[in-house]
């Protein structure tokens, strides 16, 4: 079908009203009667024994309702927060799991880990009363030099990880790429760090919870991406509450990027204490707690080597990575640095010898895990800056080397030597398009006449590739992940025929509820305005798994689709039934039931109707009701590609870099709606620019403080950074999903630091800079000038 | 936040009168910085004194060849302000660069500079206009007005009422934000008055200060190229991880030549 609000119609967002309105609601806006405030207690040391922790003064504090710490919970048997992905070391041996106690007991490992929860009756009082406990630490010496994290005689983090390694982990076989190296006419070699980000999404974590004493049932509102998976962890591993004694919901969330993944200790501590407390909690984070206590994201020390023929044709890639997983293992971190990064470092090319080691290191930081493209984001730019690199050393067009290297078209499905499978594509007409966009011909003349103003212009190029859509449940589960990765909906029309599309996907700015119900709308006929899309609460969706890794439209949305085939097969039934027909004769188009060849027809809404209000009805073969639920395991990750390509300007007397041009054109297979597609890819580069230019959590070396926490020192990617962004697609639909889509959320990200960082790399080389690290921030690339000229002077 | 008395004197008497000799309580005229430093609760007034009822204490006047500019002018107003823009237009500039929106329709010229963060704005261009800050007990000259990191030579039970601003032959500021919080790295305001040439820094220091040997070249040759090859020494500039203290020395150079070329067109 197609119509304005169909498959392909940039069709506003229908929620965007109630968040430009301010009538969106989130978790901190809920009204509980009788509510108590929490107010977390932090540790200010990076490393430190905790001596005594003194709460008999701050129990006296005014409005004090309990107070909680470590040792409560042991008495109380309480669990430790899990990492649900074991990884398997080079010898076969799983990784060194520490534990991760919900408050620390004896021991604090990173400045925000939770020390005490305070619960008041107001929040000024529970933070009144957590400044009246005392604790006496005794400050230990912290690791925090992510490079010298397995130094010998580096501060011990775990004594379950000795030498604060978690696992030393390997893909592709050594030797192999070692003799291809032998061979090679040319060697590229790299050392590079992914900066450490801060997610900072809008809205700030936050849970409440209520116990119902009279039916023992808990009901936890979290800001989570998954609150199905948060309710397994939370019954399953951590409280032990059963799970269906156990609601999460979570309502109206304001952007997690990655960050509301997991299961964290103050979500966990608001919902064990509302029982005893007896009366309903609530917490939301403040700024600082956010920056201090969110889990991070990448923060790789990479060593990199590219071996090429004389022709310039990719033999083998080499890297060695160091990873860090901060203090504890959260949720998915182990997967992040292997599974979801080291098998990526194909990209788009025919490299036929691979081999990763990846080290994880354990540090007194606050826990990394996946953030908005988990992985991707680094393997993206370790072979997108090597292949820029080698071009240049090469004397040769960046563009021409990677054409050079794809993977054909006719090559898929196309095996890599690290793991994957790609199901489809065609990177050729993408950088062309690509290059036409962005005028790269006349590039050198724009370089001259910046030059003329004293600016140096660079041109740079991203091609990234990326395995989203998680994903096939038995791969996962054979790579050690600890869930399955399908996909639930359920479509439950009402008997004056508007529907309810129920997903186990979660929508915290992606706009869910539009695309998903253009597709019903456009499979089923259904008026936009009849369908709503409802996600996030555990006791009315089906089991799911949430949002992450651009799987919802992929996954969610095929079983959305698996579950409209159903209403049309059942449809047909009642609709043959009501024409006197035979089913096989029965067709469905534009939301009527049509007898082939006659002008008999029944609209879905009579269907449905006749469905509720089963009067003349086949009821001897089916039954009333009109509401299917399906499931959706994929065969295969899907595959989105692109190139981006970026231009910059730099002042060399201050070191700004100004992105003047950034085009970036995807695959992302069939497209249901461009302009939420489009918004997605402008997020993504921002927060792939965000990186390369300003963006970095900056610990002390020393002290473990976070110099960088609060937005005061923390640098934000702001609107007034950016030019108007030039996008493109080429389309190569996926072959395994019903609807031929790949996913969108993270590709900006995971492709946008290359491009950046590789027109930085172009615009200094001819002033001598070899190599400038991420963020190239002013004082950076400023320094990085004074060292060539340094050494040029030498 | 912990408590507080808070008041809204109507007249400067009053305000004065709840000042003097406690030193625990705190005046509040926009309240962009003393808000935030109560709600992270790093200070804790007894009694918190909101000026914002003394109408008498905003607003711009010109007299003669001097703008005055009462101490609860908010930062928005000065940037639009037609007589600011007429007699001294690098300040109206320089205003219409603090913060943001917000901030700007809230904060005053009095609660920042008496504020005196060594990264604002305003007070790079009181030194280089070589303005005088007036009090109710009196009046300072800027040069003797900023003592150093936070401080100022504000007494017991004194407010700034207003700051006067001689005309300016010359003027111009360049500022150099900081990337995350976009207050001042390193600000030069470079001014040529009636008293001579002024170049004044903020940002780099911990307080404002001059760069006496640009103010002499400036005098004799008031172009970019006189002072191309002063260098401003690192030692004693802030340093962090936006900037080193090397960097900020450098941009004082760049900054400053920048301003000297703004102010010459
Ligand atoms: C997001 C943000 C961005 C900002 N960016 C910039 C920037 O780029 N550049 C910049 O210069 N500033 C910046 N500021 C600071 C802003 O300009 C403030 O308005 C200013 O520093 C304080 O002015 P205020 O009127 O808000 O003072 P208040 O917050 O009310 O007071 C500040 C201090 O001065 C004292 N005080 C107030 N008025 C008087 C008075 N009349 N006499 C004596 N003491 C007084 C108060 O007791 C307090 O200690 C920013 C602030 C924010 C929140």
């Amino acid at each position: 079908m197609t119509s304005a609000t169909g498959i392909g119609a940039r069709v506003l967002r229908t929620e965007d009203k109630r968040f430009l309105t301010g009538t969106g609601r989130y978790v901190d806006d809920l009204p509980l009667a009788r509510a108590t405030y929490a107010y977390f207690l932090r540790s200010p040391h990076a490393h430190a024994k905790i001596k005594s922790i003194d709460i008999s003064a701050a129990e006296k504090s005014p409005g004090v309702v309990n107070i909680f710490t470590g040792k409560d919970l042991v008495d109380a048997k309480v669990g430790g927060l899990i990492c649900g992905w074991v990884v398997k070391d080079k010898h076969g041996e799983p990784h060194k799991a520490p534990p991760h106690p919900v408050m620390a007991v004896d021991t604090v490992r990173y400045v925000g880990d939770t020390v005490a929860m305070v619960v008041a009756n107001s929040y000024d009082e529970a933070r009144d009363a957590a400044e009246a406990i005392k604790v006496d630490y005794e400050v230990l010496p912290a690791n925090i030099d992510l490079a010298k994290a397995f130094d010998k005689g580096a501060p011990q983090v775990h004594p379950e990880a000795p030498g604060n390694l978690i696992y030393d982990w390997e893909i592709g076989v050594k030797a192999d790429v070692e003799a291809a190296f032998a061979k090679a006419a040319h060697v590229t070699k790299m050392d590079i760090v992914n900066n450490r980000l801060i997610p900072n999404a809008m809205e700030p974590r936050a849970a409440a919870a209520e116990y119902d004493k009279g039916t023992g049932n808990y009901t936890l509102w979290s800001t989570s991406q998954n609150p199905h998976v948060l309710r397994l962890i939370l019954s399953a591993f951590v409280l032990g509450i059963p799970e269906h004694k156990l609601r999460v919901i979570a309502p109206d969330v304001g952007g997690g990027f990655g960050s509301k993944i997991f299961c964290y200790a103050d979500e966990t501590m608001v919902c064990w204490a509302a029982s005893r407390v007896g009366r309903p909690i609530k917490w939301t984070a403040e700024r600082s707690e956010s920056f201090q206590t969110d889990c991070h994201g990448r923060d790789h020390v990479t060593h990199a080597e590219l071996a090429l023929d004389k022709e310039g044709k990719f033999l083998a890639l080499k890297v060695e990575t160091i990873a860090n997983m901060g203090a504890y293992l959260s949720t998915f971190s182990t997967a992040v640095p292997t599974y979801l990064y080291a098998t990526l470092l194909a990209g788009q090319y025919t490299t036929p010898l691979i081999y990763a080691n990846v080290k994880a290191a354990v540090t007194h930081t606050a826990p990394v895990d996946a953030y908005r493209g988990a992985g991707r984001p680094e393997a993206t730019f370790v072979i997108e800056t090597i292949v820029s690199k080698a071009a240049a050393e090469l004397k040769m067009d960046p563009a021409e080397l990677r054409r050079k290297n794809f993977i054909p078209s006719t090559a898929f499905p196309y095996q890599t030597p690290v793991a994957l499978q790609y199901d489809s594509g065609n990177y050729p007409p993408i950088i062309d398009e690509a290059m036409k966009i962005a005028d790269y011909p006349g590039f050198e003349a724009r370089r001259a006449e910046a030059k003329a103003r004293g600016k140096l212009r660079g041109i740079g190029f991203s091609s990234y590739i990326e395995a989203c859509g998680l994903a096939p449940s038995q791969v996962i589960g054979q790579l050690g992940g600890g869930v399955g990765q399908w996909e639930s909906a359920q479509i439950k029309f009402n008997p004056t025929g508007n529907v309810q599309v129920i997903t186990g996907s979660h929508s915290h700015g992606q706009g869910h509820e539009t695309t998903f119900a253009q597709l019903v709308h456009d499979r089923l006929g259904v008026p936009m305005d009849q369908i709503e899309v409802v996600h996030g609460d555990t006791s009315t969706t089906p089991f799911g798994m949430g949002t992450y890794g651009s799987r919802s439209l992929a996954v969610g949305g095929s079983a959305i689709m698996k579950a409209t085939d159903k209403i049309i097969a059942k449809g047909k039934k009642i609709a043959a039934h009501l024409m006197e027909a035979d089913v096989a004769d029965v067709v469905f188009e534009n939301g009527t039931f049509k007898v082939a060849g006659t002008d008999k027809n029944v609209p879905l809404a009579q269907a449905v109707f006749a469905a509720y209000v089963p009067h003349n009805y086949p009821l001897a073969e089916i039954e009333p009701g009109m509401d299917e639920n399906a499931f959706y395991d994929p065969a295969n990750f899907v595959y989105p590609a692109g190139t981006q390509i970026c231009e910059v300007e730099i002042d060399p007397d201050t070191g700004i870099v100004e992105v003047i041009a950034h085009t970036a054109v995807d695959d992302f297979g069939n497209i249901i709606n461009p302009m939420i597609v489009e918004g997605q890819v402008h997020g993504g580069i921002v927060q792939g620019v965000g990186q390369a230019l300003f963006e970095g959590a900056v610990y002390d070396k020393q002290t473990g403080q976070l110099l960088s926490g609060s937005f005061m020192d923390y640098t934000m990617p702001r609107a007034d950074n950016f030019p108007s962004f030039k996008l493109g697609y080429k389309v190569t639909p996926c072959p395994h999903n019903p609807l031929g889509v790949k996913g969108c959320g993270e590709a900006g990200a995971i492709a946008a630091p290359a491009a950046v960082m590789n027109a930085v790399h172009n615009a200094l080389a001819p002033i001598g800079v070899k190599h400038v690290e991420m963020p190239a921030t002013p004082l950076n690339v400023w320094q990085s000038i004074q060292g060539a000229q340094r050494a040029a002077a030498e | 936040m912990y408590d507080f008395a808070y008041h809204r004197p109507k007249s400067v008497a009053d305000a004065i009168a709840l000042l003097k000799g406690n030193e625990e309580a705190r005046p509040m005229s926009g309240g962009m910085t003393l808000i935030p430093t109560l709600k992270q609760r790093l200070a804790r007034p007894s009694d918190v004194v909101d000026l914002g009822g003394l109408k008498e204490l905003a607003g711009v006047k010109v007299e003669g060849d001097t703008l005055v500019i009462g101490g609860m002018t908010k930062h928005g107003d000065v940037a639009t302000s037609a007589d600011v823009k007429k007699v001294i237009p690098a300040l109206a500039d320089l205003a219409g660069h603090i913060g943001d929106p917000q901030v700007r329709n809230r904060g005053t010229m009095g609660g920042s500079v008496a504020n005196n963060d060594p990264a604002a704005d305003y007070p790079a261009a009181v030194v280089a206009l070589n303005a005088t800050v007036i009090t109710n007990t009196g009046k300072h000259t800027a040069d003797a007005f900023f003592k150093g990191l936070f401080e100022t030579a504000l007494g017991d039970g004194e407010i700034i009422t207003a700051i006067s601003f001689p005309k300016a032959e010359k003027a111009a500021y360049m500022k150099f934000p900081n990337p995350a919080s976009r207050y001042a790295m390193v600000g030069v305001f470079v001014a040529k008055t009636a008293s001579g040439v002024r170049v004044a820094v903020t940002g780099a220091g911990p307080s404002v200060f001059r760069v006496k040997a640009m103010e002499e070249a400036l005098s004799k040759n008031f172009s970019s190229d006189a002072i191309k090859d002063i260098k401003v020494p690192a030692d004693g500039l802030n340093s962090d991880i936006h900037g080193s203290a090397e960097y900020r020395a450098h941009l004082v150079g760049v900054m400053a030549r920048r301003a000297v070329d703004k102010a010459s067109k």
